[in-house]
């Protein structure tokens, strides 16, 4: 049953991201281009999404677990860390270049062709490399 | 067009109806960036590593047979083989390093009110948007 709900909710992530236009770069870009022909779509697909997910954390705050018995996420951890926000710019960096984050990079893995791979391909490497890179600067200081 | 907002709007609610639905049924937050990263560097365990495969084979394998059905939605993304590594490579690096991304930090992280997702968020979409004024409008290279 987790597997099932797992699968058809990454599925409506996917299908979301197609149709609010999120695998469209040119519309992501646009968005970023704030001194540019700005676009606005994505203040809907954010605005969009929030609202549903508002209501399901008031949901849980009432519950003691999730329907299929699994316990929640552990409380907020309020902790701004420089991780967070040299993580976060980085990301942005990325993210304006290109114009894909790591959801709709994966929806358009399928029919985004050479380009989408190229990308996905070193998202994933830098993904599996941070631990060992974050840890070899820590050690380096 | 002048639809896209409306189509923004309900892909939006998607993209929520799908993270409540994690939440609400799993137990689980909804990050894009955590569940592939997770798999990718084996630090899911049992159920969690078995809940991110299911979920990457549905956002990967939906809109893949929806573009056999339906055609190719638009991607516009670039041809430059540099921009494309480097972006991409930054991507799963910050991502990593922060913990979390749009769907993660944005999505799930502002419909908390999480300090956290909020400030991620405000640090994301700055960078994002000085990277496009200086890459478009100063370098011209996307």
């Amino acid at each position: 049953m987790r597997g099932t709900v797992s699968f058809m909710v990454g599925g409506l992530f996917g299908m979301g991201l197609l149709v609010s236009g999120m695998t469209d770069t040119t519309k992501v870009q646009g968005w970023l281009d704030v001194f540019g022909a700005w676009d606005p779509t994505l203040a809907f697909v954010l605005g969009g999404a929030v609202l549903p997910m508002a209501l399901a954390w008031r949901i849980a705050a009432r519950r003691d677990a999730a329907y299929l018995g699994a316990s929640f996420p552990a409380k907020l951890d309020p902790k701004i860390t420089p991780q967070l926000a040299i993580g976060s710019t980085l990301f942005g960096v990325g993210w304006g270049l290109s114009g894909l984050c790591p959801g709709p990079a994966m929806a358009s893995l399928g029919f985004g062709g050479w380009p989408s791979l190229v990308f996905f391909t070193g998202m994933a490497c830098a993904m599996i490399a941070q631990p060992h890179v974050t840890r070899s600067l820590q050690r380096a200081r | 067009m002048p639809l896209d907002w409306i189509y923004g709007l309900i892909g939006g609610i998607m993209i929520g109806g799908a993270a409540s639905a994690y939440l609400l049924l799993n137990g689980k937050i909804m990050g894009a960036s955590g569940l592939l990263g997770g798999v990718l560097d084996g630090s899911h365990a049992g159920t969690s590593r078995r809940d991110a495969l299911f979920f990457l084979a549905g956002l990967i394998g939906v809109p893949f047979v929806w573009h056999l059905l339906r055609g190719a939605p638009e991607t516009q993304l670039t041809t430059n083989v540099f921009v494309l590594i480097l972006a991409g490579l930054c991507v799963g690096f910050g991502t990593r390093l922060a913990n979390g991304c749009t769907s993660g930090h944005g999505v799930c992280g502002i419909s908390r009110l999480s300090p956290r997702g909020i400030v991620a968020t405000l640090f994301y979409l700055s960078a994002g948007a000085m990277t496009v004024l200086l890459a478009r409008h100063g370098l011209g290279v996307i």
